[in-house]
């Protein structure tokens, strides 16, 4: 009972580093996945704080940029380049509606995200360029709006347009901030022209030709951009150009930031279990007052009787973290079980060894200190006074 | 050269302002060797006397002795020492460690001295085996019975071999039977050469000692060497 705060503080700590830890993998995984090769441009500044976030939403992307970028000239490295748009619209079929949230794209989509159509294919050419109402949609929707009827070449309606099925994506799931079970995706054309009538994009997603080109070519983009735009400062530049490497980047630091957040409150607990072992010592530097005046009795030092008291509250303690650490290390595992059977997701269960060292210096610190006061008052004891204790 | 010396010894008992004097001027040598017993009515202050020659307690006047060294010049880690290695302490209540094995019991003192461990278990059980416990050398001292408890104290005041044994009412607590048996034990100490210091209000214990101070309300008020000492061989003589 008495180390139990120390228990559960520790199996915390254990339980919040591995799940931190295994959802910052699960994230790089999925954002390493996406392909290091891969470029972002959105539109507006980069935000520089929470209150900036109006300045994301402008319209600078245009068609115009996507032919300078294209050209070999402009930017030398680049292999492949998609304008997105998207939006949320409700599709009809029959009497069934469902709201998917619709992307305007084109089939590099598909290879970006690494999300192929299991029955179907992913557009052409030809119907990218030629305005096509043909789409592609995700399990979800197709659970929704066809139930196990069969969709494939059937026509939904989209604001008004009659739109062929072409594809249907497999089940999924949600990748960062996405869930690809929901999604609509249509020639990025046909979604300016039609959908949301807009002469803008939201997004740019270039592929570079080589990895090592990624630096030239964000240099290239923005050089390009910058004088379409007519853009002399850099400070005002009304696009922002991110690569992979920096949302990995992003990610680690916020998971990271995530993780040391939890671990202050699990810390919490630690100090009132500290609060409780120094209870247990106190009670029973007491107790065993006439075992401390005796020991002096037949030659213990002071430091004897100190180094004894702040052993047993140190073995105290690091039993506690020991039973800690097991218990969070088969926590975690089983979340981590959980996780991967039930939600679907490629979880890794991973071991968090600094969280275990962590989780031994934390309780034999905790030890230590709460232990040392107890410790002290039972070595400053007077033999003769501790013997005569009842 | 005296083992002891104390000289207008005093302790004075404070508490909440009121001043309780337990000795008041207490002046006297004991030498190597000698088999001392401290006599007295309760109160008298012949616990507090031990206590002070046995550095478990500090007087607060008058001078007092070990070895030729003022007690006031010893550091505590000093004290530590000698109360391992020169003093032996026997109490009335035994102060053994109940849920601990007799060996462990007597290894206790070890712990605290410069022997090296793998010698322990041989010194600890040659004390055991001179007190007559080896039978019950692995028994919990819960299991024993008072005069067991009090052998199991001896062994453990004798095992690093002290120059002075301190006893505290030690058959206090225990039947004249077994009583006897222990102040059989104590004297059979003095006569291998350990100074014997003893703290009793029974006369028949008081007996086995070859000197009595007796004291009243702080202060000596005899010490007498007893000549004829109530001590009886094996043979059935006197010795």
């Amino acid at each position: 009972m008495t180390i139990l705060g120390i228990v559960i503080g520790i199996t915390a700590i254990m339980l919040v580093m591995s799940l931190g830890k295994g959802a910052e993998n699960l994230i790089l995984t999925q954002v390493q996945s996406i392909g290091s090769k891969t470029i972002a441009i959105a539109p507006g500044r980069q935000p520089k704080g929470p209150t900036d976030f109006i300045s994301t939403f402008t319209d600078s992307l245009k068609e115009k940029d996507v032919e300078l970028l294209e050209k070999k000239a402009n930017v030398p490295h680049l292999s492949k380049i998609m304008p997105i748009v998207f939006g949320s619209q409700i599709a009809y079929f029959g009497n069934e509606t469902y709201r998917p949230t619709i992307f305007g794209v084109t089939d590099l989509f598909a290879k970006i995200y690494d999300i192929y159509p299991s029955e179907g294919r992913l557009f052409t050419e030809e119907e990218i360029k030629g305005y096509a109402d043909v789409v592609i949609i995700g399990s979800k929707v197709k659970d929704e709006l066809f139930g196990n009827d069969e969709a494939l070449g059937q026509k939904i309606k989209i604001k008004g347009r009659s739109f062929k099925i072409i594809g249907i994506f497999p089940q999924k799931g949600q990748l960062s901030f996405l869930n690809f079970d929901e999604i609509a995706l249509i020639p990025y054309t046909t979604a300016q022209q039609y959908i949301f009538g807009i002469k803008y994009f939201h997004r740019f997603i270039i592929e570079a030709d080589s990895e090592e080109n990624v630096p030239q070519t964000v240099d290239d983009i923005k050089i390009t951009l910058r004088n379409s735009h007519n853009i002399t400062d850099p400070e005002k530049d009304d696009f922002f150009v991110e690569t992979q490497a920096e949302a990995m980047e992003t990610v680690s630091t916020i998971t990271n930031v995530l993780t040391l957040f939890l671990m202050a409150v699990a810390s919490i607990s630690l100090i009132v279990g500290g609060i409780g072992i120094m209870n247990i010592m106190l009670v029973s530097v007491t107790e065993r007052t006439r075992e401390i005046g005796l020991r002096k009795a037949i030659g213990a030092t002071d430091k004897d009787i100190l180094f004894q008291f702040l052993a047993e509250s140190i073995i105290l303690t690091g039993m506690g973290g020991i039973i800690g650490i097991i218990l969070g290390a088969s926590f975690s595992f089983i979340t981590s079980v959980i996780l991967s059977k039930f939600f679907a997701l490629n979880w890794e269960f991973v071991f968090p060894l600094t969280g275990m060292f962590l989780g031994l210096g934390v309780a034999g610190a905790v030890g230590l200190i709460f232990g040392l006061y107890p410790a002290r008052r039972a070595s400053l004891k007077s033999p003769i006074e501790a013997l005569r204790y009842e | 050269m005296p083992l002891i010396e104390v000289r207008d010894l005093e302790k004075i008992y404070e508490e909440g302002g009121v001043k309780t004097p337990a000795l008041r001027g207490v002046s006297f040598d004991i030498k190597q060797g000698e088999f001392v017993a401290i006599m007295g009515p309760s109160g008298s202050g012949k616990s507090t006397l031990l206590h002070i020659l046995g550095f478990l307690d500090k007087h607060t006047g008058g001078k007092h002795c070990f070895d030729d060294k003022n007690s006031d010049n010893y550091s505590g880690d000093e004290i530590a020492k000698l109360r391992n290695k020169k003093i032996g302490f026997v109490f009335q209540m035994f102060n053994l460690l109940s849920r601990a094995t007799v060996l462990e019991n007597v290894k206790l003192p070890l712990l605290y001295s410069d022997i090296d461990e793998s010698q322990w278990e041989k010194v600890a059980t040659a004390a055991v085996e001179q007190v007559g416990l080896l039978h019950r050398i692995h028994h919990d001292v819960s299991q024993l019975s008072g005069g067991e408890k009090q052998r199991v104290a001896i062994a453990r005041a004798l095992v690093n071999n002290p120059s002075v044994i301190f006893a505290d009412e030690p058959t206090g607590n225990l039947d004249s039977k077994s009583g006897g048996q222990i102040m059989e034990l104590i004297e059979a100490l003095n006569d291998k050469g350990h100074t014997i210091i003893l703290v009793t209000h029974e006369t028949y214990t008081a007996e086995y000692a070859e000197r009595v101070i007796y004291l009243k309300d702080g202060e000596i008020e005899s010490d007498k060497k007893i000549i004829e000492r109530h001590r009886v061989g094996k043979d059935g003589f006197f010795k």
